[in-house]
């Protein structure tokens, strides 16, 4: 018995639309597998992970996690976003990590050098400041690749970890909080420099959830009705017939890095102005490769990354929440995650190839009188 | 002391050039498989799981060897197979042994574990100044040369090595010859794992002897700039990997004397040396181009 893939003549449109929910379908049943093998009723286990944190939706008295769960999406969203330009545009930066963790040290600079300054303009300038640091930093491997053809994917994920390092010598020595008790992270910041709640009323999403919202539709709309996002398309798919229209590969390169960094820039300095309210050595717990899972999840579609973005979110939330109900160790989230990736990407086979299992006689049969007729044709 | 320094810079460089000597042969092969950090970890947590608990470190190193090409296969059952995208599939590999690793390693968090002992030759592990260098370091220090050596003798030496070559620079004329490019694909892409998987148990056995979640640090990743940056030649993945060790164990050296610039800065110097050799060597296009294997990550779907 073999698999064999037969090339479709055109694309299917309805395994385009079904993939993901195939996908997250079989990653379900692979969980409940999992959670068995560790001891765990496996419908408890799924029932905490995805319906739980959404209870709010019908119970008023639950409806913070709604807002938790907004708070987890924001910055996935955004970050995945960003990501999907560069994918499209083949430039496969992995970095977001690091981007985001610039974006979130440049922002800080005003909150904690000048902690005094108390204005409305703090706030944008911070988000401003963000934007460029995260845009900085992903714009060193997009030169690397424009001017020495280096390669992207390892000078980005490398700068990952140097971000990481940077932040923490930052939080851990001359930004220090003086009064921290030990505890490496910067001062509280100032209520001046605090994201604004959306609805205060009933839990504590912040306004980094309607970035998302926004950047989502306008690069949706760059992407789709645009000559910018033609462009893009045009050079990930096929860079000799976007050279012979004229589009320029390098400026392309430059606009989807700093784009991305841009918007997972944005994302660290929204989550430090929003719900951590001060820098420290532990601003991400992953944000920037599990969004990598949502712009593959939502099929590199700012919209439908949206929906990707709220069903990772859902992922984490359900975590901490299968940990507490049922002792599920919070590290099974990643591994979770992992497998929902692994069967995106194979699903995604199904838009491009038919899948046929050969070998058995029958099958082979008809293969044969097929191919004939085609032949007769 | 110089021996001394010579042995750590061998320690650090042994797991790199283990992991990325694999990698050579997966993208000698036309594969470009960015799961390494993925399938070392998952090395390193099975080798110390399986020490631990058999109280036998070989067979940690051979679980880790088997659960390295078995966890490659996944990728490849995904990448051959179903022909998905390679960069990103890789990178699935990678995001799935971090998540698991941490998982099965929770129960072994803070363990002592059981190092693999250094080999000791009476006599000539004894001579002073070298002995120790060259006759009485870990077995897997040994094995990672002789893989090397290997290797190049059977890339550059053999008639398989020269089909494998073929399958990777011209997977479209190595098909009409008759070659099988996804099984030789296959074995490729197991080989590496199992590499991959044994640097991860270096880690877990010799490095550090504990387990600490995400121990692999990057080194997976640090390994496919080795292979850009040794031009897919294995004899100077070795030189890269030594080079690299020097500047690890030099940045800890600094840290110990404490010369005044911050920890995290000198941790971050090998991360940075590899974004700076990667930059330079590229800068040579005409080198790269010559020895880029030609299929490197495309898809190939054979024709009927």
């Amino acid at each position: 018995m073999r698999i064999e893939l037969v090339r479709r003549p055109q694309h299917s449109a309805l395994f385009s639309a079904l993939s993901p929910f195939i996908a997250l379908g079989l990653t379900l049943v692979a969980g409940a597998i999992m959670f068995s093998l560790l001891g765990k009723n496996p419908v408890d286990a799924l029932y905490y992970y995805f319906i739980d944190p959404l209870t709010g939706i019908w119970d008023p008295g639950n409806r913070w996690q709604l807002h938790e769960l907004a708070i987890k999406a924001a910055p996935l969203i955004l970050i995945a976003v960003g990501l999907s330009v560069c994918y499209l545009s083949n430039n496969w930066n992995i970095g977001a990590e690091g981007q985001f963790i610039i974006g979130a040290v440049v922002g800080s600079f005003i909150p904690v050098v000048f902690p005094g300054w108390h204005s409305w303009i703090v706030l944008p300038l911070m988000l401003l400041l963000g934007m460029l640091g995260g845009a900085a930093y992903a714009a060193i491997p997009a030169f690397f690749k424009v001017k020495f053809n280096t390669n992207e994917i390892l000078t980005s994920l490398m700068l990952v970890y140097v971000a990481q390092l940077f932040n923490d010598w930052l939080v851990r020595g001359i930004w220090r909080n003086p009064e921290g008790m030990s505890f490496p992270g910067t001062i509280r910041f100032s209520e001046w420099a605090i994201l604004p709640q959306v609805w205060p009323e009933s839990g504590r999403a912040h306004w980094g959830f309607v970035f998302a919202l926004v950047a989502a539709v306008v690069v949706w709309f760059m992407l789709s009705k645009t000559l910018k996002g033609f462009e893009v398309k045009v050079l990930g798919q096929s860079p000799r017939a976007g050279r012979f229209a004229g589009f320029s590969s390098g400026k392309v390169v430059f606009f989807a890095f700093l784009l991305s960094g841009a918007l997972a820039g944005l994302a660290g300095i929204s989550e430090v102005a929003g719900p951590i309210e001060h820098l420290n050595e532990k601003i991400s717990i992953g944000y920037g490769f599990t969004a990598i899972i949502v712009a593959f999840l939502g099929r590199l579609n700012p919209l439908g990354i949206v929906a990707a973005g709220i069903i990772l979110a859902l992922t984490y939330l359900g975590g901490e929440s299968a940990q507490i109900a049922i002792g599920v160790s919070d590290k099974a989230v990643r591994a979770f995650q992992g497998m929902l990736l692994f069967f995106v990407l194979a699903c995604d086979t199904l838009i491009h190839y038919r899948v046929r299992i050969a070998g058995a006689p029958a099958a082979k049969a008809a293969e044969t009188k097929a191919g004939e007729a085609t032949q007769g044709a | 002391m110089l021996e001394q320094i010579l042995i750590t810079i061998a320690t650090a460089a042994t797991p790199l050039l283990i992991a990325a000597i694999g990698e050579l042969v997966v993208e000698r092969s036309g594969v470009l498989n960015l799961g390494v950090e993925g399938m070392m970890v998952m090395g390193a947590v099975t080798g110390f799981a399986v020490a631990l608990t058999t109280g036998s470190p070989w067979l940690g190193v051979f679980a880790a060897v088997i659960v390295g090409a078995l966890f490659s296969l996944l990728f490849g059952f995904l990448t051959l197979t179903l022909v998905t995208n390679q960069v990103a599939t890789g990178l699935a590999l990678t995001l799935l042994g971090l998540g698991l690793s941490g998982m099965i390693g929770e129960a072994f968090v803070g363990q002592p574990g059981i190092k693999l002992s250094a080999i000791y030759i009476p006599g000539l592990t004894d001579i002073p100044f070298v002995g120790r260098l060259f006759f009485g370091q870990d077995p897997l220090f040994y094995v990672s040369i002789l893989l090397t050596v290997g290797v190049a003798w059977f890339l550059f030496r053999t008639r398989a090595g020269l089909t494998l070559r073929s399958v990777g620079d011209n997977h479209g004329s190595a098909h009409a010859l008759g070659i099988n490019v996804i099984g030789i694909r296959y074995l490729a892409v197991m080989f590496g794992g199992a590499c991959a998987g044994l640097a991860g148990a270096f880690l877990s056995l010799v490095y550090t002897t504990q387990w600490i979640e995400n121990m692999s640090a990057g080194r997976g990743w640090i390994a496919l700039a080795l292979v850009v940056f040794a031009s897919w030649r294995p004899l100077r993945v070795l030189a890269g990997a030594y080079l690299f060790g020097a500047v690890s164990i030099g940045q800890l050296h600094a840290q110990a004397l404490g010369i005044g610039i911050p920890s995290q800065l000198l941790s971050a110097l090998p991360y940075l040396a590899t974004i700076v050799v990667l930059v330079l060597i590229s800068r040579n296009r005409r080198l790269t181009m010559i020895n880029t294997p030609a299929s490197l990550g495309r898809p190939f779907v054979p024709d009927r």
